[in-house]
């Protein structure tokens, strides 16, 4: 197993203070990891570091073994303005592979090939000529989703992929994540469902003010911050 | 009808004719590429701040008394583009206050300026001129003419071959900088390129007007279609239609050039909702 990343003893903040410190956690290669943390416990920060966009203000982040920062297939939430922006899937898949592009100005053959054939992967293949904005939210996140796979096939940070899904929606995306997990990406989600988490992830990060837990699914079960978190949540242990 | 193509025939013999509208097109092409990034991006209203900016630097530039204005009122309006957009980020003071802030600190300043230091016997009539472009696009020197098509060349250029870049960085600012593109840069190209359309775009339609010509073909546009690409080459042929036909009415029926571009622009808006409204019904 490859380590991806590597977070020593880590403190995130801004220049008006700490949100989160004593991040130690290990990422590797084909591992899930969900991160649960209340709002304001620093996800959103943490996210920003491992993404290599935000410095941490003491401590390690490291990304190792050739693996970059900029290898992380990123599915943000969906922000204000997408909601009525005119752009055709094809268009936004294809924009994933712009990092590839470098000072180049157009696409190329293979890169649209990629863009093609990952929609295929996703079965979104004939939403290519659609509007984005006239899509079901499910959709939506899967062409999100086909464009961060078209930036990296090594690892995906999903920050609540499945917020305003129906039920049916999203248990069809864990699936699809899932899925793509077996197939060797690495999975990091952020989330707020822990019946979700518990069933899919290997790996459970719970942070607070400071880290709370670390390690695998089936210590998180056992330990305190997991069975208070369970017992709050109202969650099933299965 | 035959009369009408003959007094257009009439009105070309002049270059002064031919010279304004070659700038019109232009203007309203290089403006329309620019207002759909700017309308999705939310920025529509820092058109209508460096307008403001770009009289302000006028002001300054008439009472300096240098003959080509544009050594003053382009690198002010420049340098206030990238002020205003570093604010936007700012926490401090939000983006659409300190836009405001800027806009109308440089109105006030300028007409003040004006006021106090022209030799100008009209100066109600120079600044109306400024704020409305009136009559200004048809006293464009040839050397104005050229300075127009080479910025012009460089803004098509600009958007062209950073086409897909801006794209990314309106749909998705975070998912780009995540991929490590420079999302920094992609916006400070797009703030100074639309300082100079607005500085190129004053002699047409006066800062009050320009707004208009960035924001009315992207949001016609957008009525009906919905890809970036079929949107941003409609609202360019939108724009550039409306700029000829404005331009058209305007010496026949001797209105305002400005205004009456803005007017078609809002016409062809008008009809493009209808359209829109109507194919929504059938769907």
């Amino acid at each position: 197993m490859n380590k991806q990343i590597i977070c020593k003893n880590a403190t995130l903040g801004y220049e008006d203070g700490i949100v989160t410190e004593n991040l130690d956690f290990t990422v590797n290669s084909g591992d899930y990891l969900c991160i649960f943390g209340e709002n304001g416990s620093g996800k959103s920060t943490l996210i920003k570091a491992l993404l290599g966009l935000k410095p941490q203000v003491s401590g390690e982040i490291k990304w190792c073994d050739g693996f970059s920062a900029k290898e992380i297939g990123y599915l943000p939430q969906q922000t204000p303005i997408q909601r009525d922006f005119p752009a055709s899937v094809m268009e936004i898949v294809l924009s994933g592979c712009l990092a590839k592009c470098g000072l180049r100005p157009f696409y190329n053959k293979a890169e649209k090939e990629l863009a093609e054939n990952t929609m295929k992967q996703l079965h979104i293949e004939n939403l290519a000529g659609r509007c984005y904005r006239e899509l079901s939210g499910g959709q939506q996140q899967r062409v999100l989703l086909a464009r961060a796979l078209c930036a990296t096939r090594k690892m995906l940070l999903l920050d609540e992929p499945v917020t305003g899904l129906d039920p049916k929606a999203q248990a069809e995306f864990y699936e699809l994540i899932s899925k793509l997990n077996h197939d060797g990406i690495t999975i990091i989600m952020v989330s707020h469902d822990l019946n979700a988490a518990l069933k899919y992830a290997s790996h459970i990060l719970h942070i607070g003010k400071k880290q709370l837990f670390f390690g695998t699914k089936e210590n998180y079960l056992t330990s305190k911050t997991g069975l208070d978190f369970i017992e709050t949540e109202g969650g099933v242990i299965q | 009808m035959s009369e009408i193509a003959e007094n257009l025939q009439y009105y070309f013999q002049f270059p002064i004719v031919r010279y304004a509208l070659t700038v019109g097109l232009l203007v309203a092409l290089c403006s329309s590429l620019l207002g759909v990034t700017l309308v999705l991006k939310r920025f529509s209203f820092i058109g209508d701040g460096l307008s403001h900016v770009a009289f302000g630097a006028m002001a300054v530039a008439t009472i300096t008394g240098i003959t080509n204005q544009m050594i003053i009122i382009l690198p002010l309006t420049v340098i206030s583009a990238v002020l205003i957009l570093r604010t936007g980020q700012n926490t401090k003071i939000k983006g659409d206050a300190a836009i405001a802030m800027i806009s109308v600190g440089a109105l006030a300043v300028g007409y003040m300026l004006i006021n106090m230091f022209s030799k100008s016997a009209n100066i109600a009539g120079d600044v109306c001129s400024t704020l409305f472009g009136s009559t200004s696009i048809l006293t464009l020197k040839k050397q104005e003419v050229w300075l127009c098509i080479g910025l012009s060349a460089v803004v098509l250029c600009v958007f062209v071959l950073f086409y897909n870049k801006i794209f990314a960085v309106t749909f998705d600012e975070n998912f780009s900088r995540a991929t490590g593109i420079n999302a920094d840069t992609y916006n400070l190209i797009i703030a100074v390129i639309t300082a100079v359309i607005i500085v190129l775009a004053m002699s047409l339609v006066g800062s009050l007007l320009i707004s208009a010509l960035i924001i009315f073909p992207a949001i016609t546009s957008m009525r009906i279609f919905r890809s970036f690409r079929s949107v941003t080459i409609c609202s360019a042929v939108i724009s550039v239609i409306c700029a000829g036909t404005g331009f058209f009415i305007s010496l026949l029926y001797s209105t305002p050039v400005g205004a009456t571009i803005v007017t078609a622009n809002i016409v062809v808006f008008l009809i493009f909702s209808i359209i829109s409204s109507f194919s929504g019904i059938k769907k």
